[in-house]
């Protein structure tokens, strides 16, 4: 037991805090630097999911029924599988037509029905102010565990004024509307309010895990000593075990399972957090999984705490407190303090967020069409062309302190009764009935306002009659007769049990009659008419949201509109300033410098209604839009036609599109066909003057030495012998230049003439050897020549490989030192081909003209120290080893001199040779 | 809805979710066993459910296909 003012000055400080982060929150926003922009954020921020019901009600449940308590939480894990579909279309539709709440969702589906938007706030506002009341009764009866002595009176007897959740009621509302409805935002969305949010399920997470280990650790050693204590115990093992001693009924375990996930979906709060509050539908990729874990990690201890405090305080107790009350019991007041804010924050949490998500439905879908239809009202606000906002403003903030008072009361009036505390689950089956509407509305463009209506009110009846009456006539505020007998006395209207259906739970049995009765009757009335224009047209826009964006698709719209009429429209609602900022926005978007120069086309009127519908709803849009322009009423055939004219429209863009495309293909085609045929043509003229240049040198020496001899005619006749034979050596030099250019042409030109036979390469490297004998004595240099005792036959051209041979061997010759060059000649085979490798000990090929001796007037060495040769030699090699499919390069790190290797392929050579057997024919 | 690859492993882990959680499937956890202690068919439940919510990570956080 705590002093109060201790625990209401904890519980205010931690409001403060809250306080604290959302003004940081806004702030952030208003600073553009979002806190809220982040995956973790969005996945905490949806576990609003766990309020004060789940906070202390999951081991209350526990204690009573075991593992009861997880269905509630299996449900949104089976949901959030479908997420990334299901929610991610939800988000998309909302955001390109501006909804705001599930009302309007429903409402807008089905042709902008404000009957529709009326009797989901309808359903909503009576589903749930209970559940908002549960929650002020849980805070109530934790600030009571707090502060009182076990067993004592709850503070519910204590005179009103005197009741401190009558003041945190107030607070909260507060908070609220501060954070909630401080200013009229067209997408409704509250930064500040959802770092709050997201804060707020951290702290009762933590809390919640604090208490759970200290009991399971602190009071227990450990997990495996306190199950094992519970095991000893006769009707605690029972609850360990699956049927507890009787048939586990599984239908209600599946019903449990789906209601959750259904309401997980679709309660107001969690589409408020997961849709409206949605920054960026990719977070939805962490969030799906991220969100079911933090329900697993709350979950954890739920049956530890259950099994822990009936050991404790025996099989009686209140188990609903066991979170604080073994804390206190143990003398921790700081941990009990701590859980006691985990429990504060589940509360409040969820009741901003409901009260937000139920005052824009209250504001936009039932009082706004109301006031609409008043014409007393259309003329004030039309003659007066007063600014709106403060009066929208004030519908919200209205709205939120009427919810949160009637919750309140509801506390205040129900107390202890079953109506408050079995009200979770059926808050729960009231927002299952949105599901057939709007899930068929997403998926099915058959579904029509009026089945929507008739499906949703059936499913209401019959959830009013089968759960909530039952529930007030538990409470005794009916006469229980009705249950025992049914209405009229009738023994076949047994809400319980209707039409004698009684094997089924009483929670199963309602869902199965309420979800029966709408989805039968949303589908059958959908299909007795045709659904109308207006209803098609929605019916496309929200089925097909993938396949077309809001600003690419058709607009179902017709008529005369004046930007002078629907500027002011706009600005009486969002403000003038606000309103003229999105036309600018807008004029900027169409090319336009002037919003006077705007054309009223449908687009613009589609924009403005839109823009319109997020702060009233998109009913109320509707008619405010028609009331300022001259429409002309479509019919099915129309909405066809423009869907046709879209979609032709569409497929036009796509084939320009595609057109443009593979227009830019070509020309970059071209381009790169250009570039290499401007590199080829320098090839050529480099090639050119390479040659010319080549030819002139031993021209130049050649016509020198003539000159000096016709000259000189007294010259010795040894020297004129000497120059003679120098002639001679310059002019066979040209004609071998002449020749090997000739044959590099044929060769590159593809006209060369290969002479294929099976050639021994053994026989041919030896021939080789003979050939070069001559010319490596000169110089003093020693050939050696290793190969394998038996080599295959090579399909090749024997002429051409010994060219090659040759040139690589005579290369060698040059560049060996004179005296004591060696040089080794080696053949190799394996399964794939032959290598045949020439190495020498000469000064080797420097690093830089490695790559540039394959090429064309490329020779090694500097140009003193040059040997004689024309340049071609290794090029035409090339060309020949790659003819016969192998390759030809330089061992890039030997120690010392150069490695010629050539390689060439059994395989491709023979294929080749055939190839060139033909081509001599 | 079906156009991709991620969108039929969801639709697949969905179905097996729902096989997991209800009859008979979960029946075969209702055993007198215990791991480290815990009974056998809470542990069960808790360590199906993080199962799926990995199976779930994986397939949302994988690349796109």
């Amino acid at each position: 037991m705590l002093p109060a003012p201790l625990v209401i000055g904890v519980a205010f400080a931690y409001l403060s805090l809250l306080f604290a982060v959302a003004s940081f929150g806004d702030r952030r926003a208003r600073q553009g630097r979002s806190v809220i922009g982040n995956a973790w954020v969005y996945a905490l921020s949806m576990a609003v999911y766990c309020s004060a019901w789940t906070y202390f009600g999951s081991v209350g449940r526990a204690a009573s029924g075991g593992v009861w308590f997880l269905p509630i939480y299996l449900g949104p894990m089976l949901a959030m599988i479908l997420a990334w579909m299901l929610l991610r279309k939800m988000i998309r539709i909302a955001r390109a037509y501006r909804i705001t709440s599930i009302a309007d969702f429903i409402a807008s589906r089905y042709g902008k029905s404000s009957a529709l938007a009326g009797l989901v706030t309808l359903i909503t506002v009576v589903g749930l102010v209970p559940y908002i009341a549960l929650q002020l009764k849980g805070i109530a009866a934790a600030y009571a565990l707090m502060t009182q002595s076990a067993g004592a009176a709850t503070g519910s007897a204590a005179p009103w004024w005197t009741d401190s959740t009558l003041y945190l009621a107030l607070a909260l509302a507060g908070f609220t509307i501060v954070f909630g409805a401080r200013h009229l935002d067209s997408a409704e969305r509250h930064e500040g309010m959802v770092a709050a949010i997201a804060f707020e399920s951290l702290v009762k997470l933590l809390a919640f895990l604090a208490v759970g280990s200290f009991v399971v650790w602190g009071l227990f050693d450990g997990l495996g000593d306190l199950f094992a204590q519970a095991q000893a115990v006769p009707e605690l093992a029972r609850l360990l075990t699956l049927g507890q001693g009787k048939t586990f009924a599984y239908e209600q375990w599946f019903a449990l399972t789906m209601l959750s996930a259904l309401s997980v979906v679709f309660l107001p709060r969690q589409f408020q957090v997961m849709v409206v509050e949605n920054v960026d539908e990719r977070h939805l990729k962490r969030a799906a999984w991220a969100f079911p874990l933090y329900l697993l990690l709350i979950n954890l201890f739920v049956l530890p705490i259950a099994l822990a405090g009936l050991l404790h305080f025996g099989a009686g107790a209140d188990a609903e407190g066991f979170v604080l009350t073994l804390p206190l019991a143990a003398g921790h007041a700081g941990l009990a303090l701590l859980a006691f804010v985990g429990g504060l924050s589940a509360a409040t949490g969820m009741v901003i967020v409901e009260a937000i998500a139920v005052s824009t439905m209250v504001c936009n879908d039932l009082v706004m069409p109301m006031l609409l239809r008043t014409r007393r009202f259309r003329v004030a606000q039309a003659a007066a062309g007063s600014d709106l906002t403060g009066f929208l403003l004030a519908i919200r903030r209205a709205a939120i302190v009427a919810i949160l008072l009637l919750g309140y009361l509801y506390y205040r009036l129900a107390g202890e009764a079953y109506a408050l505390v079995g009200i979770g689950l059926i808050s729960f089956a009231a927002v299952a009935q949105f599901a057939p509407a709007m899930l068929g509305g997403m998926y099915w463009k058959g579904g029509t306002r009026a089945g929507a209506l008739a499906g949703l009110g059936a499913g209401f009846a019959v959830w009013v009659y089968t759960l909530l009456l039952p529930s007030f006539a538990k409470s005794g505020w009916l006469g229980r007769e009705l249950l025992a007998n049914g209405a009229f006395g009738w023994e076949l209207l047994r809400p319980e049990a209707l039409f004698g259906l009684k094997r089924l739970d009483y929670l199963t049995h309602s869902l199965f009659w309420s979800l029966l009765a709408n989805a039968g009757l949303y589908v059958a009335v959908s299909l007795w008419r045709a659904p109308s224009a207006r209803e098609t047209s929605q019916a496309l826009l929200f089925v097909d949201v993938f396949k077309r964006t809001a600003a690419a698709g058709p607009v179902f719209w017709r008529g005369r509109a004046h930007v002078a009429d629907l500027l002011p429209l706009l600005g009486r609602f969002l403000g003038v300033q606000r309103a003229t900022a999105l036309f600018e926005d807008y004029a900027r978007r169409q090319g336009v410098a002037r919003i006077e120069q705007l054309q009223p086309e449908p687009q613009l009127v589609q924009f403005v209604e839109t823009q319109l519908a997020g702060a009233i709803g998109s009913a109320s849009a509707r008619v405010m839009v028609a009331s300022v322009a001259e429409e002309e009423s479509l019919d099915l055939d129309d909405v066809m036609l423009i869907l046709e004219e879209a979609s032709q429209l569409r497929a036009y863009a796509h084939a320009l599109e595609e057109k443009s495309r593979s227009l830019e293909r070509a020309t970059a085609e071209l381009r790169s066909a250009n570039e290499q045929l401007k590199s080829l043509d320098r090839l050529k003229d480099d090639f050119m003057s390479s040659v010319t240049h080549e030819l002139r040198t031993p021209l130049t020496s050649i016509r020198a030495l003539a000159e000096v001899m016709r000259d000189d005619a007294e010259m010795p006749a040894e020297q004129r012998q000497e120059f003679l034979g120098i002639v001679v050596g310059e002019t066979e030099r040209l004609s071998r230049l002449v020749n090997q250019v000739l044959d590099m042409a044929k060769i590159e030109s593809g006209h060369a003439e290969w002479h294929n036979s099976d050639v021994d390469l053994r026989m041919l490297l030896t021939q080789a050897v003979h050939t070069t004998e001559a010319m490596f004595r000169e110089r003093g240099a020693s050939l050696s020549l290793q190969m394998p005792q038996t080599v295959p036959t090579l399909r090749a051209d024997a002429d051409r490989l010994m060219q090659v041979l040759l040139n690589l061997l005579s290369n060698a010759a040059k560049f060996v030192p004179a005296g004591d060059g060696r040089v080794e000649l080696r053949l190799d085979a394996d399964a794939a081909g032959v290598t045949v490798s020439v190495s020498d000990n000469g000064p080797g090929v420097p690093v830089g003209q490695r790559a540039l001796i394959f090429e064309k007037f490329r020779q090694g060495g500097d140009a003193l120290s040059r040997p004689q040769g024309t340049g071609l030699g290794l090029p035409i090699s090339r060309h020949i080893v790659e003819h016969f499919g192998g390759r030809i390069w330089l061992e890039p790190d030997t120690a010392q001199g150069a490695c010629f290797k050539v390689w060439l392929p059994w395989q491709a050579s023979s294929r080749d040779a055939d190839r060139s057997t033909g081509d001599q024919t | 809805m079906l156009e991709s690859l991620r969108s039929q492993r969801l639709l697949a882990l969905f179905c097996a979710a729902l096989a997991l959680f209800n009859f008979p499937l979960l029946a075969l956890w209702d055993r007198d066993l215990t791991v480290l202690g815990v009974p056998l068919f809470p542990a069960a439940l808790f360590a199906l459910w993080a199962l799926l919510i990995g199976t779930l990570a994986l397939i949302l956080e994988g690349r796109d296909d």
